[in-house]
């Protein structure tokens, strides 16, 4: 039974939404699948519609147009206690005259269980987030870490179709913040629910999802693995977004089988040869490897060194292109160790690691 | 006990700032403020046939006056009856429309709590007169139901005021938390609302049933030989009857709602703190 | 960021904004009784006013030439004026000192002037009754002075007199109110400015106070005008005030649109003089004309 719930596929068509209070689109005709079983993450800058979708999927509110069902059923007359849907929310919201238990009980409680079945779920749950000496406790007399998982708790004790997570680590310091995405990852392997989870914070969503959507501006610029999103994005946008990135801007030229950019000319495949409307590279700063000038090796890209910053488990070296260009590249120690500021330098990457994109407005 | 202490060290240091002349000011407004409501108890234990003052012998006859003068104990006993059923009716319509006001849009809920504190604004008479012409177009003059409508229209603003201030700290929130629970609106309301702003709710019955135990006009329209008021009938003994059981039902008055307005700004308090 | 750290949790807004669904449907209930036994009535009196038993302004015309309404209304109205100003004078230096004093005496301060606010108005009477009777104990501390006869029961002064006591609550708390939002800052700065602390009190405290005590006086006045209780017990027929009229009317007459006629020119009245007081503070006060802004 439980298990079958679980097997069940969000999906979102054709969604728009626009608030009452303003003229902007939330959403501008966003469609999505969440597979079952399935760690999606909704990634975006704040305002670009990744709650709102949240919201709507948990029914807080109704799209202006589109549909959402689960399981095959539309379910967009359902008022959200019909949904069966756990949400933990930013600020955790539990209930701050009911203990620990009681809160954690409620949702069984308003599906009339009876005492027995209640005590036994709602240990289980506080065991699963490792809280069980703590049922007696009300909420304020715990930690931030504590509370939160409290609300997941509470979440997941009815056994809900899916997990809806609403930024839910935004509020803890950082060390704890990674304490609870291991906590994450874990209850997710031990549960096999679906997982939907909100958020701003790129490596977040890189480290805990299967999947990731990304936000911006009311609409999905691209839905995709991280190592996808990560290596292979489909705009200037979400390779910006997802964390450092070396941006070339030129155009291929299909003589030389190269992309030719102001900082340098770079060699491509023949697939990446079709990609005729191309008009920006990018490289991420991991695939980069540096060497220092010499006189034999002319062509490829060459810089100067700016800055060598060391951040404990590798050296990051920022350097300028001969045209200006911004250049980043994560190294070793060992590749680094040869490096001074001011070097002129030769930089190369292996061809299967740059991603050629289509941009209009491109800027700086 | 701890509150003795606290008063003692309130003493130590009091009015710091506040020059000699202002202090005296300042005893003088509170004794005008509070002695000319205590010196109606002395009053209730003469033993004169009149209103004069100081009061001559000591008796406790008017108050067995009260306890066995039907006129008396019928009057008290419509107005807890009256009392009572204002408070429930107005703690349920003016709760009911706090929460209202709470979710609405800034634009609404100006005028709308404007359109409820209207009861308060506009003046006694006026509103007695409107309502005893429509009472007896219904003939509502001299009913239970007519006395508790008038009085609860009056009491709805205190309620509202004081569910709103509660309101005022909740947190919406936790009512979408409930629904994503599997709580239906009225569920959410009694478990979590209702709950967490009962200290308002609370303060705003006792204020509804206060204001409806003390109000006058409006029951000296309304009234009927078969159906007074207590405070009808202390005014038809100051008025006409010239009867001194009137300082033994004032007297008990004034402690009645002493009790339940301290009690009223000590409640909320003790709920914050715990 | 930091702000979400710093935010206690539960105790934020939640950012999930809902649609407003069915919240004004809770308000039907209170809105339908409202309408029912508030709005109704008042519309009802006032439509009878104009209309029965001919459509005109018959009643109010024969109100204001009966040679009787517009002598009780004046003498209404200097009632409230002179309550209003009695409580203001009294009240204005008890309000101050609430702003200052330790919160232990502000509560003591504070319950003494809510305790009569709540307390029986036929009670708050009764005692000015016993007090202003021939042989009450104003009468004998005149007679004890060698003044007889002093027997303000039945005089419009007595009905002025317990009147300001009974509304000097409705004149503290706004007063207090709005003091309590002064930034006494502003003080200290006037007196490290060479300002004399009355001066500094007459130029700047009172200035900033102004909306209080305009408040409070509006608040008294027009609580004042319409009042019923204490001139009923306390005033003779004699010396009548509106809302003794008005009463009289219905109870003896049932004359339903005069009384409805006479408390809507008690109301005109009443804004008509709200409306120039508060203009004239306004011209006095550049302060008061740009907060109104």
């Amino acid at each position: 039974m439980q298990k079958l719930e679980h097997e069940q596929a969000i999906t979102v068509s054709n969604v728009t939404m626009q608030y009452p209070s303003s003229t902007a689109l939330a959403l501008n005709d966003v469609s999505l699948e969440i597979q079952p079983g399935e760690f999606m993450s909704f990634l975006g800058p704040s305002g670009s519609g990744k709650t709102t979708l949240l919201s709507l999927i948990a029914g807080f509110v109704n799209p202006s147009s589109g549909t959402v069902s689960i399981g095959g059923n539309q379910i967009d007359g359902l008022k959200p206690h019909r949904r069966d849907l756990g949400v933990v929310f930013q600020n955790y919201l539990l209930f701050p005259h009911m203990s620990v238990f009681d809160n954690v009980a409620y949702p069984l409680r308003q599906r009339k269980m009876d005492k027995s079945q209640i005590r036994e779920k709602v240990t289980r749950a506080l065991a699963l987030v490792r809280l069980d000496p703590y049922a007696d406790r009300l909420p304020k007399e715990l930690s931030g870490g504590q509370q939160q998982r409290v609300a997941f708790a509470r979440a997941i004790v009815f056994d809900p179709r899916a997990l809806l997570m609403d930024e839910p680590l935004g509020a803890l310091d950082k060390n704890l913040r990674s304490e609870m995405q291991r906590e994450l990852a874990r209850i997710h392997r031990e549960l096999g629910m679906t997982f939907v989870f909100v958020t701003h914070d790129q490596e977040e969503a890189l480290v805990l999802s299967d999947r990731i959507a990304v936000f911006n501006d009311g609409r999905i610029e691209q839905i995709g693995t991280p190592e996808d999103l990560y290596y292979r994005p489909s705009s200037l946008f979400v390779g910006r977004f997802l964390g450092d990135s070396n941006v070339f801007s030129g155009k291929i030229d299909v003589e030389t089988s190269t992309f030719i950019s102001p900082a340098g000319s770079a060699y491509l495949t023949r697939e990446e040869l079709e990609k005729t409307d191309a008009n920006v590279m990018i490289v991420r700063p991991e695939a980069i490897s540096i060497a220092p000038k010499t006189d034999t090796n002319t062509d490829g890209f060459e810089a100067a060194v700016r800055e060598i910053v060391f951040t404990g488990s590798n050296v990051t070296v920022y350097m300028e292109f001969g045209d200006g260009t911004p250049g980043i590249a994560k190294l070793t120690m060992s590749e680094a160790s040869k490096l001074a500021v001011g070097q002129a330098v030769t930089v190369s990457w292996d061809q299967l690691r740059q991603h050629l994109i289509h941009d209009d407005g491109l800027t700086s | 006990m701890t509150v003795k202490h606290n008063s003692v060290s309130l003493r130590a240091r009091r009015q710091p700032n506040l020059p000699i002349w202002l202090r005296a000011w300042n005893v003088v407004v509170m004794a005008l403020l509070i002695l000319p409501v205590l010196i109606v108890i002395p009053m209730s234990f003469s033993d004169a046939r009149n209103f004069s003052f100081p009061p001559k012998g000591f008796s406790l006859r008017w108050y067995e006056n009260f306890f066995t003068s039907a006129k008396w104990t019928d009057s008290l006993f419509t107005s807890l009856q009256v009392g009572i059923l204002t408070a429930v009716l107005a703690t349920v319509l003016g709760t009911l429309a706090a929460v209202s006001i709470a979710r609405m849009s800034p634009k609404f809920s100006g005028f709308l709590s404007g359109l409820y504190m209207a009861p308060m604004i506009v003046p006694g008479v006026i509103f007695a007169v409107a309502i005893y012409a429509v009472f007896l177009r219904w003939q509502l003059v001299g009913s239970l139901f007519g006395f508790v409508a008038a009085h609860t229209m009056l009491a709805l603003p205190f309620v509202i005021t004081s569910v709103s201030s509660s309101l005022s700290g909740y947190n919406p929130g936790l009512t979408t938390a409930a629904s994503s629970l599997g709580a239906g609106p009225v569920r959410a309301f009694l478990t979590v609302t209702l709950p967490l702003i009962l200290p308002g709710v609370v303060s705003g019955f006792v204020l509804a049933f206060v204001t409806s135990f003390d109000e006058s006009v409006v029951s000296l329209f309304l009234q009927t030989p078969n159906l007074e008021t207590l405070p009808v009938n202390m005014y038809n003994a100051i008025a006409t009857e010239i009867d001194p059981t009137v300082s033994a039902a004032a007297t008990l008055v004034i402690l009645v709602t002493t009790i339940l307005v301290v009690l009223v700004q000590v409640v909320p308090g003790r709920n914050k703190r715990k | 960021m930091t702000a979400q750290i710093l935010s206690i949790p539960g105790s934020s807004k939640s950012r999930f904004r809902t649609g407003g669904v069915s919240a004004g449907g809770l308000a039907i209930p209170a809105l339908i009784a409202l309408g029912v036994f508030f709005v109704y009535p008042i519309t009802l009196i006032v439509w009878l006013s104009f209309t029965s038993p001919e459509i005109g302004f018959g009643h109010y015309l024969s109100l204001l030439t009966d040679g009787v309404t517009v002598t009780v209304m004046l003498r209404t109205i200097a009632v409230g004026l002179i309550v209003g100003l009695a409580t203001l004078i009294i009240g204005y230096p008890y309000a101050y000192s609430m702003t200052v004093v330790s919160p232990g005496w502000r509560t003591v301060m504070m319950t003494m002037v809510m305790l009569p606010f709540w307390v029986n108005i036929i009670a708050r009477t009764f005692a000015w009754f016993i007090l202003e009777s021939r042989g009450g104990l104003i009468d004998q501390f005149f007679q004890a002075l060698g003044i007889n006869g002093v027997v303000l029961l039945n005089t419009w002064g007595g009905v002025a007199i317990a009147m300001t006591q009974v509304m000097l609550p409705f004149m503290v708390l706004p007063l207090y109110t709005q003091m309590s939002t002064i930034d006494r800052g502003l003080l200290r700065a006037a007196g490290s400015l060479g300002a004399k602390p009355v001066a500094s009190f007459a130029r700047i405290y009172m200035p900033l106070s102004l909306s209080g005590v305009m408040s409070g006086f509006s608040l008294v006045f027009v609580v004042a005008l319409g009042f019923y209780i204490t001139p009923a017990l306390l005033g003779s027929p004699d010396q009548a005030l509106l809302s003794q009229i008005i009463a009289t009317r219905v109870q003896k007459l049932l004359d339903f649109p005069g009384a409805g006629a006479a408390g809507m020119l008690l109301l005109v009245v009443t804004l008509i003089i709200l409306g120039v007081l508060n203009w004239l503070v306004r011209q006095a006060n550049p302060l008061m004309k740009r907060g109104a802004a």
